[in-house]
């Protein structure tokens, strides 16, 4: 009698709990991210099996993750935040997390153990950059060259200095539109040892001899400010290299099928990930807590990896990275995280460029502008 | 060009000085006839006898309320959606609120201390930091004040962050030694006690409304609820700080986090403060002639607790955590920029910077702003110039031609006009690329050497080619609206009475067109002083405008006061040229059609 109560009362508890907690939630969700090849990603792995589990749930999305941090900061002033889970970088995560924008969360509580149960919190590490921010993959900044422009007779660009090695290989290159990675990339060809980069970098000196390292290509250097341009200035052919988001890279020599080479060498690291806006209402934060704990989940990590060439951040993940969804090739030598591609690596260090991001942009567009 | 014969048909229907000449005869006619009700030499009056001149403006005030009726829909739009935003985001470029706003005890006690000498402030300058500082960080508040000074000074921003996490420390070591001593301070309930009153002893009830007038100025909302905790008056003489401390956490904890202050265990920074007061000159004779709630407590942490408390001061914590608190250059941008408005962010948009030590100029390599905004009036003249050049004859022609054919111009002038304005951007990035279409023509053609290919792009001239063509039916609409209306005869009759082509049309024709040029001008120089997307496209490095850099600290580097003070600079401009425009051609002469 007392255990056919009990199993009866847990029965109903069981038959509740899941009504209960559907109630609470909102059943639409706005989620930011970038548009195109990486928020089909994202539809793909996360959002359709999320709403193939809970088909009442419809979810937006904005494609508004390049001004995130303007955007809500004017949402935040006008009092009235209408997105749910923002994609941003880690340095914007940062940023939000510093401006009392996002919402600061616990990793073990709010996402999923790895499956043999390590904790969220050591699964991803060292990638918990900020206390607001959730990452998702890695990816990495890098040079891809025109394989069909190299001289004949001399081998293909292996190493970040023959960006400034215009003898041997002649032709434009291009190089994004900021400081960041750029001012790295040259102190390193100027021969500062790299775990000095960042101590010479600080001083002005520092700075000056990054800018007159840059200045020997300068003429030679188309700028860039959106992720596209230099693959499409790839498959144009107007430059010989030119740096990029690898997954760029992938789609324009792998989809597209270009004579377009890439070169790992001093590749830079950075996170992407969710921020979770601050001050939503209880019923839109529990949709989203909900979403973000299945989509980044060790298998959800994984999956994206399917359809973009960008490391899941996981740990637990890296095992589980299959084929390209469509091409059926194997993914795995693709990412940046991949051994033989990550023998010499940067990661964005967020803390310094945080501090002197204003102060060295101004010097940088002083100088291009000359 | 045209015969004798047909200007005649076409002046029978026009009018004629005849026909001006008819109209005022019968008009005076009308005016002797004379006026109801008039007397002699009396005012006029109107028909129900009131005076003429009254009854007219009467009416008149009528008609013009009746019209401002009609447009206060419009007017009452614009001010709410375009007038008002604006305004808001100037004022940001003076705004500077946040530094007092979360530090106001700092700023106020470092407002004595000299920037211009060798000393660091005083001790009650950290001392003022600490408490503000700690209110802030648990406010999180700490970090956006950071960021606001890091335009300033850098490293700012690292350097808030981090004390912000370790402020703690400092309490704690005094919070453990009064705990060792004595478990009763781990108590909530006996805090409570001590610090506030329950309403038969004096309380000091502006000391926890102060608190919640400071959180407002903190968070930017005026928080109502209950605090539920009066402060004493007699602890308050006693320990000044801690119940300066004790109040603002109070606030904190019910105001902001909702939780019940009684059972809430203080901050390590009311520890610090009680720390502060026991050891502050005449501490113990304030102690001995208090017997209020705690007197034995605290006069037992004064024997036993205090000689143990570490030896450290609020500036040594400061300068362990991070060295750049002894930084003088550090202190003069948090003083510099103490004031409630800066003129901070207008110095930095003409390349000046606000110091310690008053204005200026910026160093040579981050000189930036000026260049720019030569550069941007340099191209929109410019590009307006060659939209006179290229749109002028089109709107001749389109005026001139026979309908069908002018028709069919017409739309492929409106053509490019309703075609986005990306594509029509990325058009001319593939035509004028080196691996282009243009340059491509050129080697075939064999003008140019294959390994010599012409840039075309991602320079000055890109963004001129682009944002003229881009501009151009701005400059030939209202050009052809123009001369739509300048009579063919006028021309016809120049040459009749023998002037040349050339000079029937620029002494004729030309003269009559200044409106549409000048319309056309203002219209095409404003749009492209402004303009953004395509110069961030095809304008590489010399053809960035200033406009690209205001929505760079729009969007990136949200430094939203020196794109407010970019953005008020530019209008001014603009409006100071129109200005000098109406002084040397008179807006009147301009026409829209």
């Amino acid at each position: 009698m007392k255990l056919k109560t009990l199993m009866l009362m847990t029965g109903a508890a069981v038959a509740i709990t899941p009504m209960a907690v559907a109630q609470d939630m909102a059943d639409s969700m706005t989620i930011v991210s970038w548009g195109g090849a990486y928020q089909n990603s994202q539809q793909k792995a996360y959002a359709e099996p999320y709403m193939e589990m809970h088909p009442e749930v419809d979810i937006v999305w904005d494609e508004s993750s390049n001004e995130a941090v303007a955007k809500l900061r004017a949402m935040n002033e006008a009092g009235n935040i209408t997105w749910d889970l923002v994609d941003v970088v880690a340095s914007d995560a940062i940023r939000l997390c510093d401006e009392g924008l996002a919402m600061e969360i616990d990793p073990d509580d709010l996402l999923a153990e790895a499956p043999d149960g390590t904790s969220a919190e050591d699964d991803f590490g060292d990638l918990l950059v900020s206390d607001c921010f959730i990452p998702q993959i890695v990816y990495s900044t890098t040079f891809g060259y025109r394989t069909d422009m190299v001289p004949e007779g001399v081998e293909p660009p292996d190493d970040i200095c023959d960006v400034w090695d215009l003898e041997t290989y002649p032709g434009q290159r291009s190089l994004e539109k900021r400081p960041i990675n750029n001012m790295e990339w040259a102190l390193l060809c100027d021969g500062v040892a790299k775990d000095e980069i960042y101590d010479v970098l600080e001083t002005p000196e520092g700075q000056d001899r990054a800018l007159a390292k840059l200045d020997e290509i300068k003429d030679e250097v188309v700028w860039w400010s959106a992720g596209a341009d230099t693959p499409q200035l790839l498959a144009d052919g107007e430059i010989f290299m030119g740096s990029t988001y690898n997954g760029r890279l992938f789609s324009v020599i792998e989809e597209q099928d270009q004579p377009v080479g890439m070169m790992w060498d001093a590749q830079v690291f950075d996170l992407d990930g969710w921020i979770i806006p601050a001050g939503l209402p209880e019923d839109r934060l529990a949709r989203v807590k909900d979403f973000v704990n299945f989509a980044t989940d060790t298998q959800r990590l994984a999956d994206q990896a399917a359809y973009i060439s960008y490391g899941p951040a996981r740990k637990s993940s890296a095992p589980l990275v299959g084929e390209h969804a469509e091409l059926g090739i194997p993914m795995g030598p693709h990412m940046p995280t991949a051994p033989e591609n990550s023998e010499n690596i940067f990661v964005y260090n967020y803390e310094f460029w945080a501090d002197y991001r204003d102060d060295i942009d101004a010097k940088f567009q002083a100088w291009l502008a000359q | 060009m045209s015969k004798l014969s047909s200007t005649g048909e076409q002046t029978a229907d026009a009018p004629t000085p005849e026909d001006a000449f008819h109209e005022s005869a019968t008009l005076e006619g009308r005016d002797k006839e004379p006026p109801h009700g008039s007397g002699e030499g009396g005012p006029v009056l109107a028909a129900d006898g009131t005076p003429l001149k009254r009854s007219l403006q009467r009416a008149l005030r009528r008609e013009k309320l009746r019209a401002l009726g009609l447009i206060a829909p419009l007017l009452i739009f614009v001010l709410v959606t375009f007038i008002a935003p604006i305004a808001d985001m100037l004022f940001r470029s003076v705004e500077n609120q946040i530094v007092s706003d979360t530090l106001p005890e700092t700023t106020a006690t470092l407002q004595s201390w000299d920037s211009a000498g060798d000393d660091l402030p005083p001790e009650a300058v950290f001392e003022a930091l600490y408490y503000d500082l700690f209110l802030a960080s648990e406010a999180k508040r700490h970090t956006r004040l950071g960021t606001r000074l890091n335009y300033e000074e850098t490293g700012l921003s690292s350097l808030f962050r981090s004390t912000g996490r370790s402020l703690d420390d400092y309490g704690e070591l005094f919070q453990d030694v009064l705990e060792d001593h004595d478990e009763i301070w781990e108590s909530a309930g006996f805090w409570y006690e001590m610090m506030g009153t329950t309403g038969d002893e004096p309380g000091q009830p502006e000391l926890i409304e102060a608190q919640r007038d400071r959180l407002e100025a903190l968070t930017g909302e005026r928080q109502t609820g209950e605090i539920g905790f009066v402060p004493a008056a007699a602890i308050g003489e006693v320990l000044p700080r801690t119940a300066d401390a004790y109040a603002a956490f109070a606030a904190y904890a019910a105001l902001e986090d909702g939780d019940t202050v009684a059972e809430e265990e203080p901050w390590e920074a009311v520890f610090a403060a009680l720390a502060s007061d026991l050891r502050r000159d005449g501490a113990a004779e304030a102690i001995a002639g208090y017997d209020g709630d705690g007197a034995e407590e605290l006069q037992a942490a004064l024997e036993q607790a205090v000689p143990e408390f570490p030896e450290t001061t609020y500036r040594e914590f400061f300068l362990e955590e991070d060295e750049d608190w002894g930084s003088l250059d550090a202190w003069g941008t948090i003083q510099a920029y103490s004031p409630s408005f800066t003129p901070g962010y207008f110095l930095n948009a003409v390349d000046l910077e606000l110091t310690a030590d008053g204005v200026s100029a910026k160093p040579e390599g981050q000189q930036i702003y000026v260049l720019l905004f030569q550069r941007t009036l340099f191209m929109s003249l410019v590009i307006m110039g060659s939209c006179v050049l290229l749109g002028y004859p089109v709107a001749y022609l389109l005026s001139n031609l026979p309908m069908r054919v002018s028709n069919l111009l017409m739309i492929l002038v409106l053509l490019p006009f309703w075609t986005s304005l990306l594509v029509r951007t990325s058009a001319w990035k593939v035509l004028l690329q080196q691996q282009g279409v243009i340059n491509d023509i050129l080697v075939w053609l064999g003008l140019v050497a294959d390994d010599a290919r012409l840039v075309m792009i991602n320079n000055q001239f890109g963004t001129i080619v682009a944002m003229t063509h881009i501009l151009l039916p701005f400059m030939i609409l209202p050009l052809y609206s123009v001369m739509k209306t300048i009579p063919p005869s006028y021309v016809r009759a120049a040459k009749s009475l023998g002037a040349t082509p050339w000079t029937s049309f620029w002494r004729v024709y030309f003269p009559q067109s200044i409106p549409g040029i000048g319309a056309g001008c203002i219209l095409v120089f404003i749009l492209a002083i402004g303009y953004y997307i395509t110069p961030e496209l095809v304008g590489g490095t010399t053809g960035t405008f200033i406009s690209n850099r205001i929505a760079y600290h729009i969007s990136s580097s949200l430094n939203w006061g020196l794109a407010a003070a970019l953005g008020t600079i530019l209008l001014a401009v603009v409006l100071i040229l129109y200005w000098v425009y109406d002084k040397i051609v008179g807006i009147d002469n301009v026409s829209l059609g």
